[in-house]
Order: structure tokens, then C-alpha cells, then sequence
């Protein structure tokens, strides 16, 4: 990569579900401390390609990459790459909040901790630091030992920005993360990716329009496994150059 | 008039199954009323301390000698022997099945550990009489190849498929966004199984351990055959023992009806009723106080 603004990247990237193909020859940049959101209808691969980014697509046991993905200029898929060290720098949210029957604070730790650090007092500086970093500090300080699991939902999914925050990740991943949440909870997700931005370098499948207005810089649509147009989210909401784009954001169909 | 008819029918099999599954308790409630009548009796000979800690047990003697403390122990130190070789055996092959073994391979795996729960107890005590015993013998240089080993290691071939096919259900079922949650983290397999995986599965292992226990502590016929059938406190594993089944099985029939031995072979049937009780109680209050609420509930 020429560009040392750019973060990741994926070239000419198809995935296959068995013979099924996901994704077609999507090429796609994401420049540093950026916000970037994936937008289009259910099914048009958007997830899957998200996925792509830290190989959690690996799980699947039929699943084939073609193509690169690049971290930084080193392609991912690369058979030297340490799949545990990329997902240490790439960390994901998931569309549902996932944390662990653990308590709070080891629902924190736990990414540390598997990642070899043993020093509590740095633990416990990094849980804090993560918990405040995703603005759930003043809600749990006083219930740092109960366990996560009676949190609300959007107390969760919180936690589980905590969480991909506390092993310091370089990328973030967000997949749908307010889809399961009520508007209140939505809005405090939303305010905390703008300040994450400052450093850290975002990418965020939604389903929702206004949210993809609201918190990107770039927005991609993504129809039916291909990557259709990409822009500064400002262009493409009001001057898409494709018909596609249009009916989509206007809601004539999806 | 067809509404109507179809109404009455309807409430005909309502109250035909509430009448069916009436007399099935009702049949359990009034064997429990009988094991209860036939062995409360005894402790108007003995008292219930004499009866529970007496170290002998020589019922037909004169004066007989009604102390069942040695076949508890050796009920207990046989089921203790057997949950030490059957919950990792059992707890580790679910672990594998669930989350390691491809699909295949679980495929043909699973049934397999299933049948060896289809196995009758007297096909597994005849192998421990005939294979087993004189292996034993032969190997240790001991005097008898059936005790509380033997015994022991035949009830953890009977407890594994319990322990393991209960356990795999509940790690099936830890949900995949947990493991997904733990891997995106940088955790390895390994250690998103032994921290997030294994824990929030552990009640559901919990039951499987303690059900698996309690068939081994009611199993009669495997300890009848193999366990040796000494009536003492066992010195070292290698000793012969006479659990609470095995002696109840073997002494019934020759027990005079109603008389002081029966009543006490009946008493310790209740003995050996309280222990299942108690470890079935125990299974089900550790499935509801661990369940845990929402996404990771068993």
C-alpha cells in the first residue's frame, strides 16, 4: 500500500459458502480512524464480509476466501498469519450483546487476561480504563463483581465494546451492534463511536440509514454479494451515482 | 351438536390421561409407603445410631449384629472410586464431542457411548467377574480380583454414558455467540473451552456428574458380582466390600419374612433410597440455581 492512511484493505475479495458464492470481487480501503458503514438489504453479504476482516468466517467448515485482505500492507489470509494476533488488532461486536456468564469485571479482564497479561494492577487499570472508554463507568462502578448478565441490554453491548476495547485492537468491527437495543440505548452507542474514532479505525454493518448517516464518514452499499458504490457518506445519502444506491436510501426496495 | 360432542370427548381423554398418570405416582407413593412400612420395624431392636455407625454386620448370627456403617462405606468409597475414573473420562469425551470432533466422527462417536448405556448391568458384571477379576489378580499378585476396584472401575464404564451424553447436551447448547464472543478476543479454542465454554455449561455437567453417580450408588447387580461381598470397612481399594444393594440382593430370599433380618435389609433399602433422594435433590437444585437468564441459559 502506497497510502499509509489506510488501515485495512480487501482486493478483489469472493467468499464461498460451500458453492454458493457470498461475496464478489469486493475491493474496499478503510482509512485510518475513520468510521466506515456497510449498508444494504438483508443477506446482501455485508455481515459476511465483515466477517472476513478477523476470519471469524474460519468457524465454518465449508467456507472459502479468495482474494486479500490486507492489515497494514500484510494480506491476512496469508498462511503464516497468526489468526489469534489478528484478532487481538481487529476486534469485533456482535449484532446481539454476547457477554460472558462472568462478572463485569472478568467480562473485561478476560481479553487481557488470555492475551497473557497477569499484573493486576494493570488489569485492573485497563478494565477501568475500557469501561470508561465505553461510558458504561458510572452505571457499574459500585457492581464491578455481579455478574454481567443482569445488565439491561444495551448495558451489555457496552460491556462487550469494553471488552474488543481492553486488548487495544487497531480496528473495531461492529456488527449491527444497536439492532437489539431501544432508541435511548442506540443513541448512547452511537455518541460512543464518534468519540472512539479518535482512535480507532471503525468499520459498522447497519441496517438502519440514519444511523449509517449519522456515524460514518464513508458508507459502502453492498447488494447481493457485490459492493455496488462507496463515498463519503455525505455524497452518497444525497447525490448516489448509481440508480441502485438511490432506490435503496430513498426506500424503494430492501 | 358435533361442538358438543367433540367437547365431551376431549374432556373424556382429559381426565383418562389425568387418571393414567394419577396411578403411576400413585403406585411409586404406595412402594414408598411399603419400604418404609416393612423397614421402620427394625429400629425397635436397634436404634437408629446402632443401626447407621454399627461397625458389624452379622444378621443371622445369635445375637445378630444389625450395623450397616460397613456396606455405607463401601456403597460410598465404591461410588467415590468410580466418579474418580468416570467424571474426567466422561466430562472429556463430552468436551470432545461437542466442540473438538468433526462432524463424522461425533456422528458415530455418540451413539456408540450411547449403547454402552444399552449394555445390562450383568453382561458388564459378568465381564468383571471373568475378565476383570483375574486380570487384577494375576497383575497385583492379590488374593481375590473382586473388590472395590474391580467394582469401582465396572460402575464408571456404567456412569460414563450418563455423565457423558448429559454433559455434551449442555455444552451443545452453550450458545455460539459465547464462543464467537471469546474468540474474537484473541482467546485460542482451547481457551475459550476451559474459561467461557466449560463454565457456563457447568450446571449442566453438575447434573450430569450427580445423575451419574446416583445410578452408580443404586446399581445392584455389577457390585453383587464383582464387588467381592465382604461385609467390612475396607483397609485399602484392593479389599473386598459388600455395598448396601449387593447385600439386600443377596440376603432377601433368605431372610425370614417379617422377621428382625428383613426388617433390617428393608431399613437399609431406605437408607440407600435416602442417598438416591439426596443426590437427585442436590441435581435438581443445582440445574435451577445456575440457570442462568437469557442468551446463556441451559
Amino acid at each position: 500500500m502506497s497510502d499509509n492512511n489506510i488501515k485495512m484493505a480487501s482486493e478483489h475479495l469472493d467468499f464461498y459458502y460451500g458453492d454458493f458464492k457470498a461475496l464478489h470481487d469486493v475491493s474496499l480501503q478503510f482509512r485510518k480512524k475513520q468510521v466506515t458503514a456497510l449498508i444494504g438489504p438483508s443477506g446482501c453479504g455485508k455481515s459476511t464480509y465483515l466477517r472476513c476482516l478477523n476470519r471469524m468466517n474460519d468457524l465454518i467448515p465449508i467456507s472459502r476466501v479468495e482474494g486479500k485482505i490486507l492489515l497494514e500492507g500484510e494480506d491476512i489470509y496469508n498462511t503464516s498469519w497468526d489468526v489469534v494476533s489478528l484478532r487481538r488488532r481487529v476486534g469485533m461486536v456482535f449484532q446481539k450483546p454476547n457477554p460472558f456468564p462472568k462478572t463485569i469485571f472478568e467480562n473485561v479482564a478476560y481479553g487481557l487476561r488470555v492475551n497473557g497479561i497477569r499484573d493486576k494492577s494493570e488489569i485492573e487499570k485497563r478494565v477501568t480504563e475500557s469501561i470508561q472508554q465505553a461510558a458504561l463507568w458510572d452505571e457499574v462502578k459500585d457492581r464491578l463483581q455481579e455478574s454481567a448478565l443482569g445488565l439491561s441490554g444495551g448495558q451489555q453491548q457496552r460491556l462487550c465494546i469494553a471488552r474488543a476495547l481492553a486488548v487495544e485492537p487497531e480496528v473495531v468491527l461492529m456488527d449491527e451492534p444497536a439492532s437489539a437495543l431501544d432508541p435511548i440505548a442506540t443513541q448512547k452507542i452511537e455518541e460512543l463511536i464518534h468519540e472512539l474514532k479518535q482512535q480507532y479505525t471503525i468499520i459498522i454493518v447497519t441496517h438502519s440509514m440514519q444511523q449509517a448517516a449519522r456515524v460514518s464518514d464513508k458508507t459502502a452499499f453492498f447488494y447481493i454479494g457485490k459492493l455496488i458504490e462507496v463515498g463519503d457518506t455525505d455524497t452518497l445519502f444525497t447525490r448516489p451515482r448509481l440508480k441502485q444506491t438511490e432506490d435503496y436510501i430513498t426506500g424503494r426496495f430492501g | 351438536m358435533t361442538g358438543n360432542r367433540r367437547k365431551k370427548a376431549e374432556k373424556t381423554m382429559k381426565s383418562l390421561f389425568f387418571i393414567i398418570a394419577t396411578a403411576s405416582v400413585a403406585v411409586l407413593g404406595m412402594i414408598m409407603i411399603f419400604l418404609f412400612m416393612e423397614g421402620l420395624p427394625i429400629f425397635k431392636e436397634v436404634s437408629v445410631k446402632n443401626f447407621l455407625f454399627g461397625k458389624y454386620w452379622y444378621p443371622t448370627s445369635d445375637p445378630p449384629d444389625f450395623g450397616i456403617f460397613p456396606l455405607i462405606i463401601a456403597s460410598i468409597s465404591v461410588t467415590g472410586v468410580s466418579a474418580v475414573m468416570a467424571i474426567p473420562l466422561g466430562v472429556m469425551t463430552a468436551v470432545y464431542l461437542a466442540e473438538l470432533a468433526s462432524k463424522r466422527v461425533a456422528e458415530i462417536v455418540k451413539p456408540m457411548v450411547e449403547l454402552l448405556a444399552a449394555l445390562p448391568s450383568v453382561v458388564i458384571g459378568f465381564f468383571g467377574m471373568v475378565v476383570v477379576a483375574p486380570f487384577l489378580q494375576d497383575i497385583f499378585d492379590m488374593p481375590t480380583g473382586l473388590n472395590l476396584f474391580n467394582a469401582s472401575l465396572m460402575l464408571a464404564f456404567m456412569s460414563i454414558p450418563t455423565i457423558c451424553s448429559i454433559s455434551e447436551d449442555a455444552i451443545y447448547s452453550v450458545p455460539n455467540a459465547l464462543r464467537e464472543g471469546s474468540l474474537a478476543l484473541g482467546a485460542t479454542q482451547w481457551e475459550t473451552i476451559i474459561r467461557v465454554v466449560l463454565p457456563a455449561s457447568i450446571s449442566g455437567i453438575s447434573t450430569a456428574v450427580i445423575l451419574g453417580m446416583s445410578r452408580a450408588i443404586g446399581e445392584t447387580m455389577v457390585v453383587l458380582m464383582v464387588a467381592g461381598g465382604a461385609a467390612m470397612i475396607p483397609g485399602s481399594i484392593f479389599d473386598p466390600v459388600r455395598p448396601m444393594p449387593a447385600s439386600i440382593a443377596a440376603e432377601m430370599a433368605e431372610a425370614p419374612f417379617r422377621g428382625e433380618h428383613y426388617y433390617a435389609l428393608f431399613a437399609t433399602g431406605i437408607v440407600l433410597f435416602l442417598f438416591t433422594l439426596f443426590f437427585n435433590v442436590i441435581a435438581d437444585f443445582i440445574s435451577n440455581r445456575y440457570r442462568q437468564v437469557g442468551e446463556a441459559s441451559l
